[in-house]
């Protein structure tokens, strides 16, 4: 069984001309797999993620279906909805310097997430916060839990929103930009640290990226959306046959390391009635 | 290469903010007409090291050359004729309650240049901007056409020098790439120098001869562009973040 099925999601927000989709009848399944999400600003990559959460508020509308481990999330009340996230589904947002609480400890945090899904011994939540920081490669969590975010780097930020995401034990992990804030030298060490993380606890993961190179290396599959609709679907190792032209335009802006090419190519925007 | 003949020359120059010294010793020449990039990882010094030539870290001890001339303490006039910046983000860079017009006339009345209405309708063609953008805001524009408007800004005075604070890293991709040959013909077609400070390294391989690799505050390396193309970096750090980037 598929782990989470979508079915003609659309999200819609009200302009002055009327409501505009912005993300706009997508499907796709995934099972305890790399999925990752592939755009560019406005194509509604994030919209997917939040909306798979139930974290769009109105005047945002969302529709379609989505199935979680065989339960349809858009007929929960908000009260089962808040069980799923964190403890079933989480996600891990773009940047640590915004996302974690400036006036509690990392450890606090931590062990904050775990407290609201289970109940543990005083001890043993605090074993497992070390455990977990351990886990997502932090030398010394026993210095490290007494700091506040401001006294963290980037990297070690975001390993810290890790530990916080995977310690109630999710089956499912969004990943929304989970580098983009960070230096080239630490999104290795990051990325590589979520999939190891993904693939030892067997779950799934979205990880949703305007980075297309980035993505086709660490997933399996690929969805490229724009305007709201996935124009291509494709398995990461097949990338490079990439059929849509939107893609191959996608890909051809890239500058190479190796880069020989006098003037890069630049897609026409008016052919996808794009934003 | 000596300092009076490069674009920019700097001999070991350190640069403090209230007292704390965040780069040390850099010694580097930019020769006129190159396009030369500072690659680091954040916290490395790389924009520091803009700020202080043109005059916006003031507390600088050692030389800097500007096309000849000793660098200053303080932005001047004579300065920001010679030297013009692109920032990072277009978003925070343009005036929000200006118009493109006024953005672009502002630099010309600050130096008392004429025509006006025939420099600011020309810069909008040079950098690719249909001339009905003249009299909008910023947020009536996209990422892409702002940051054509703040380099059609910097463009205004006709500097020989231009530095470019990551021009590209808060656009898209397909932007990036626009952008990115917008940069390149504009060098070409006026002969400017650029120093252009980056983290992604493909960029500096597209629209560099050389690049500085800086790290904590110093310059580790200098090489040629063409190093990115066969990893033929000697220090360890550089080294790291071409593996990073994912070069072989």
């Amino acid at each position: 069984m598929n782990l989470l099925s979508v079915e003609n999601l659309c999200v819609s927000f009200p302009t002055p001309q009327g409501r505009v989709n912005v993300v706009d009848g997508l499907s796709f399944d995934l099972g305890q797999e790399r999925l990752g999400i592939v755009g560019e600003s406005g194509s509604g990559k994030s919209m997917t993620g939040r909306a798979i959460l139930r974290l769009i508020r109105p005047p945002g509308q969302v529709e379609g279906r989505v199935n979680f481990e065989g339960v349809d999330l858009f007929s929960l009340s908000e009260r089962q909805m808040r069980t799923y996230r964190g403890a079933r589904i989480s996600m891990i947002m773009q940047d640590p310097r915004y996302s974690l609480n400036p006036v509690m400890t990392v450890g606090t945090q931590i062990e904050e997430a775990l407290r609201v899904h289970e109940r543990l011994p005083k001890r043993a939540m605090k074993a497992r916060v070390r455990e977990m920081l351990e886990a997502v490669r932090i030398n010394d969590p026993d210095r490290v839990a007494q700091l506040y975010a401001h006294e963290v780097s980037g990297g070690m930020g975001q390993r810290v929103m890790i530990a916080m995401m995977l310690i109630p034990r999710p089956k499912l992990l969004i990943a929304d930009e989970p580098t983009s804030a960070l230096d080239v030298s630490v999104q290795g060490d990051v990325l590589r640290l979520i999939d190891d993380l993904v693939r030892d606890h067997g779950m799934g993961l979205i990880l949703i990226s305007h980075d297309l190179p980035l993505v086709a290396r660490y997933c399996d599959r690929i969805l490229v959306m724009n305007a709201g609709r996935v124009v291509e679907s494709c398995d990461a190792s097949e990338l490079h046959n990439a059929t849509h032209p939107y893609t191959k335009g996608l890909l051809a802006a890239v500058p190479q390391m190796h880069e020989t090419r006098e003037e890069l190519p630049v897609m026409d925007r008016t052919l996808w009635a794009g934003t | 290469m000596g300092r009076y003949m490069s674009a920019i020359s700097l001999n070991n120059v350190d640069v403090a903010y209230d007292g704390v010294r965040v780069v040390e010793g850099i010694t580097f020449n930019v020769a006129r007409g190159e396009s030369f990039a500072l690659v680091g990882e954040s916290g490395s010094g790389k924009s520091t090291v803009l700020k202080a030539i043109c005059g916006l870290a003031p507390e600088w001890t050692g030389e800097i050359f500007l096309l000849g001339e000793p660098g200053s303490h303080r932005p001047n006039l004579s300065l920001a004729r010679r030297c013009q910046m692109v920032f990072q983000d277009p978003y925070g860079s343009l005036h929000p309650r200006k118009t493109v017009d006024a953005v672009l006339s502002e630099p010309l009345a600050i130096h008392g240049i004429g025509g006006q209405d025939e420099r600011v309708e020309q810069a909008l063609a040079d950098v690719g901007l249909d001339r009905r953008f003249r009299f909008r805001y910023p947020h009536q524009m996209s990422g892409g056409q702002r940051q054509r408007v703040a380099i059609a800004r910097a463009l205004m005075l006709e500097p020989e020098v231009m530095l470019l604070d990551e021009p590209t890293s808060a656009l898209d991709v397909s932007v990036q790439a626009e952008i990115l040959n917008l940069l390149k013909r504009l060098r070409a077609e006026r002969g400017l120098t650029y120093l252009l400070v980056t983290h992604n390294l493909p960029i500096v391989s597209f629209l560099c001869d050389r690049m500085a690799v800086m790290s904590k505050g110093r310059v580790v390396e200098i090489a040629s562009s063409t190093a990115l193309h066969d990893g033929s970096f000697t220090h360890p750090y550089s080294q790291a973040l071409y593996a990073a980037s994912g070069g072989a």
